[in-house]
């Protein structure tokens, strides 16, 4: 009998140790799979139900806070301004998931990773205290209703960044939409609520000013201007001559200038006067260098924006196809063709020129504070690229002061502030009207703020629309109110 | 008397001491751990709580000193262990209690009580093993009126869906859980005394010596009532270990193979027209297969179980910080699920192992028993607590279809620990008339005294 009782007992061992086996699948191999399952409520139940920090913007107002509330999770995430900071404070969502500052910052807003446990911790633990950091942001929510009400109801998009940070001041865009159904308990409403946001014309979900790309017209003539004087020799004294429109090898189609008018000149008049022959030229004479001297300025990159899910990349022509195809590096060397820019982009491309050719990192949070308030650790800025020379960034510079001074960009001069800008005027699809734009720094010789304003499809102006006429008011107005002490908003 | 001056009986008796102490203090410390993922304080009646181990593991202890001293040392720490690990989960899922679920831990500790009562007494009882072949007959009746219990109108109660308790006042009783000893006891007291017979084989069938229907007749038909009324009662998990149990003990008792084989084909059988027969088998087999298909309904428990054991990982997410309340049945079926979540990989391979060592005892208690009688019986109850944790781990980790047992002394469950601290006392009873005989003769006890001298 001993025989059988032993086949029999290792039996039942090899069953037990198959156990073991589909244990250590379940809990080693698979683990993260199933532990982050969306089906699995746990990380839901987790993050909604912790403590969660409160987000801050730069002049104090709260931009998210959790309350208590009475069903299972026990707080409710709440947006007190709403539709106005939506899209860069994000929402923290049940159904849909979390997005903006929300996504970004949701370590430090609970309170960091169980997996770093220090003396903190069990200091934390035993006074029954539980850290949750709260986010203070450059985000000004006063900065961010004047530019929602120089917007007004056009579509279009005003990023507002210190050249010397990289801190945004604001980034608003129209339509925008309320997160606070989004971050309610109720899987049915929120479904809804989401379907409906995706459903609306218009596409209010869609952060436009980091995640639309548009042709940017003649304001991408700065980084072109940048490219052809730090690429090509002699630009900076160079004389164009004075045509209506330009003819393209491999093209019947030549470019003309704006309005069909003569443009010519030196240098700075054909900037002044945005030039679209001089610089379709200067994009010919670049030739495979064009895409090489755009990237500096961050064309094709998708910049390091700290707002989840991130800001997308402006796109350009493609590298090492100009013998291909000289028109498309024509067309994008005055903003269009191939050329796609957010505006986000185009307000770094100004930072650049106003920050001695050093773009820093686009970023919206500033410091991490403790829950008395106690400044726990600052967010560093850090240098996204060096975009062009010192000495050239200095050149643009003047360049763009004269626009503004004598040019195209008159609209968005303020009395005792010298400001440097550009308009464009962006072609679209022929059936559409073109897209004004206006990118601008000021002060000029100190620059304290950069900015890119769109309008799309020519606004409230339609078809006459032009960036001087629509986006510079904007622009100007925007500056004014952040550089003027008393300027009502 | 020699008895208690046995140098075996000492160092036994020690060693379970000992390691008793370590099984208390695991408990406690999950315990303390417990109340700590709450608040930064000890549990105001953690002196109470220690106190009540102690005096419960001491009964228990003090029963074996009394009644079996040479008994295996590792059985009851094992089982303390187990019970420690299963009444702590117990308590952290209490609280998460509500009123459709309320806390059970109070009732648990009520029903360990019962249960040592339940093991001194088995142990005071029951002297000597080979006098339970005597009554094999009355065990078979008693066996099968337990399994029929359930069914008489007024008495039987449904829940979840099997219709396996008795409700006796307040109390409810799963009287199918002591039916499982009550058929050992009989099949190893049958087997033994018809394994000549049954292994020979008098009737030829083509190549196949069949024993006489007359000899297999009086196990197939308790067996196929047992059967019978357990898929009656919807009580799959009971099914399958029965039917496991069946085929090992026949197996050991006859060494024939052809059993074995005849075992598994019958089981094949009796799933397919199960399969055929009633929807709920169909869906626990679908969802074995494709628990993802439909997470949300008839997948809702499994999914939710692989889940917490994803979510526990390596080291699991800590006594109290997990969320195993998400779970289904928690504190019974899938208690097993909620240690997964919150002890990890280390806790439920600490578990397992503990229930490997749990069944290698059982098994050795049968390897060193000189009768037959108590060889098998010891045998057929390592083989009930093995499978019946493979079952219910098996099936709550997708190895096999779910069938819902409860985990040998870590599930909730009244009857279900009562039945095992039986199996308990009844294995230690073995153990201690093996060592005592062993001792009796002159060569046994050269052979304790070279265990002795291993173990110092």
């Amino acid at each position: 009998m001993s025989v059988g009782i032993r086949r029999v007992g290792i039996a039942v061992i090899a069953l037990m140790l198959l156990l073991v086996g589909q244990l250590t699948y379940l809990q080693v191999v698979d683990a993260n799979q199933l532990a982050h399952d969306p089906r699995n409520g746990r990380d839901r139940l987790k993050d909604f139900r912790s403590p969660r920090g409160t987000i801050i913007s730069a002049d104090d107002q709260i931009l998210a806070v959790s309350k208590p509330s009475n069903d299972e999770y026990g707080l409710q995430r709440e947006y007190p301004l709403g539709a106005l900071t939506a899209q860069i404070v994000g929402y923290q969502s049940i159904v849909v998931g979390s997005t903006g500052l929300e996504r970004t910052y949701n370590d430090v807003l609970t309170g960091g990773s169980r997996s770093k446990l220090g003396l903190r911790d069990v200091v934390d633990f035993l006074r029954g205290t539980k850290r949750v950091g709260n986010l203070r942001t450059s985000l000004r929510a006063d900065a961010q209703l004047v530019a929602k009400q120089a917007l007004a109801e056009q579509k279009g998009s005003v990023v507002v960044l210190e050249p010397s940070t990289g801190q945004i001041v604001a980034m608003y865009s129209n339509p925008t939409f309320d997160p606070q159904p989004l971050a309610g308990h109720s899987t049915d409403s929120v479904q809804k609520y989401f379907d409906l946001l995706t459903t609306t014309e218009g596409n209010p979900a869609l952060p436009r000013a980091y995640r639309e790309i548009y042709p940017p017209g003649s304001t991408f003539k700065v980084v072109t201007a940048a490219a052809a004087l730090d690429t090509l020799p002699g630009t900076a004294e160079r004389r164009f001559p004075t045509n209506r429109s330009l003819p393209i090898p491999q093209s019947d189609r030549p470019i003309a200038n704006f309005g069909g008018s003569s443009c010519g000149g030196d240098f700075t008049a054909v900037f002044t006067r945005s030039c679209n022959t001089a610089f379709a030229q200067l994009g010919l004479d670049l030739g495979n260098q064009f895409p090489t001297a755009v990237e500096k300025f961050g064309i094709y990159q998708s910049p390091p924006l700290d707002i989840a899910p991130g800001s997308v990349a402006s796109t350009g022509p493609e590298f090492g196809g100009f013998d291909r195809n000289k028109p498309r590096y024509a067309l994008a060397a005055i903003g269009q063709g191939d050329l796609f820019t957010t505006p986000l982009q185009m307000a770094l491309a100004a930072a650049g020129i106003a920050n001695r050719g050093v773009i820093m990192k686009p970023h919206v949070g500033v410091a991490v504070t403790d829950d008395q308030g106690r400044l726990s650790s600052p967010i560093k800025d850090e240098v996204w690229r060096q975009a062009t020379s010192e000495t050239t960034a200095a050149t643009v510079r003047d360049l763009m002061v004269n626009v503004v001074e004598r040019g195209t960009g008159t609209a968005a001069r303020i009395p005792g502030i010298t400001v440097a800008g550009k308009t464009g005027t962006a072609q679209t699809t022929t059936d559409q009207n073109p897209h004004a734009w206006f990118v601008a720094f000021a002060p000029a010789d100190a620059p304290r703020y950069a900015i890119a304003v769109i309008v799309e499809n020519g606004g409230s102006q339609g078809g006459d629309a032009t960036g001087g006429q629509l986006a510079a008011p904007i622009a100007q107005r925007i500056l004014k109110y952040l550089l003027v002490p008393g300027t009502p908003p | 008397m020699s008895r208690n001056r046995s140098a075996l009986a000492r160092f036994r008796r020690t060693r379970e001491l000992s390691l008793g102490v370590l099984a208390l203090l695991i408990t406690a410390a999950g315990y303390v751990l417990l109340s700590l993922s709450e608040a930064p304080a000890l549990p105001a009646h953690v002196w109470g709580f220690l106190g009540t181990l102690v005096g419960l593991f001491g009964c228990a202890h003090l029963a074996v000193r009394r009644f079996a001293p040479r008994a295996d040392a590792t059985l009851l720490p094992i089982a303390a262990f187990l019970l420690g690990v299963g009444f702590v989960t117990i308590s952290r899922l209490d609280l998460n209690a509500t009123p459709d679920d309320p806390a059970v831990g109070p009732a648990q500790a009520v029903w360990i009580a019962v249960g040592i009562i339940a093991f001194v007494l088995t142990l005071a009882v029951v002297r000597q093993a080979r006098s339970l072949a005597r009554y094999r007959y009355t065990f078979l009746m008693l066996g099968v009126g337990a399994l029929l219990v359930p069914l008489i109108p007024g008495l039987g109660t449904q829940i979840n869906g099997a219709r396996l308790w008795v409700r006796l006042g307040g109390l409810t009783f799963q009287p199918g859980e002591l039916a499982k000893v009550l058929l050992v006891i009989f099949f190893a007291a049958y087997l033994v005394e018809k394994r000549e017979l049954l292994s020979s084989g008098s009737r030829r069938l083509g190549r196949l010596y069949l024993p006489d229907p007359k000899h297999l007749g009086p196990l197939l038909v308790p067996w196929g009532v047992a059967i019978l009324i357990m898929v009656q009662q919807k009580d799959l998990g009971s099914s399958l270990l029965f039917f496991a149990v069946f085929v090992a003990m026949l197996y050991i008792a006859t060494l024939r193979s052809a059993y074995l084989l005849a075992g598994v084909g019958l089981f094949g059988g009796a799933v397919a027209i199960a399969y055929q027969a009633f929807s709920h088998v169909q869906e626990r087999v679908s969802t074995w297969i494709n628990p993802w298909g439909d997470a949300q309904g008839a997948g809702f428990q499994l999914t939710q179980s692989l889940f917490a054991f994803g979510s526990g990982g390596f080291d699991g997410r800590g006594i109290g910080l997990g969320n195993p309340n998400i779970i289904p049945v928690n504190r019974s079926d899938f208690i097993f699920a909620a240690i997964g979540e919150e002890l990890g990989l280390i806790g439920t391979v600490a578990v397992i192992g503990a229930f490997l060592l749990l069944v290698g005892s059982a098994f050795r208690i049968a390897l060193q028993s000189a009768r037959p009688f108590s060889q098998l019986f010891a045998a057929g109850l390592a083989v009930i607590l093995g499978v019946q944790t493979f079952v219910i781990v098996g099936g709550v980790t997708r190895v096999i279809p779910l069938t819902g047992v409860t985990l040998p002394f870590v599930s909730y469950g009244g009857s279900s620990l009562v039945a095992n601290f039986i199996i308990l006392a009844l294995l230690l009873r073995i153990s201690d008339e093996s060592a005592a005989e062993a001792e009796a003769t002159a060569a046994g006890a050269a052979r304790l005294r070279a265990i002795e001298s291993a173990h110092s």
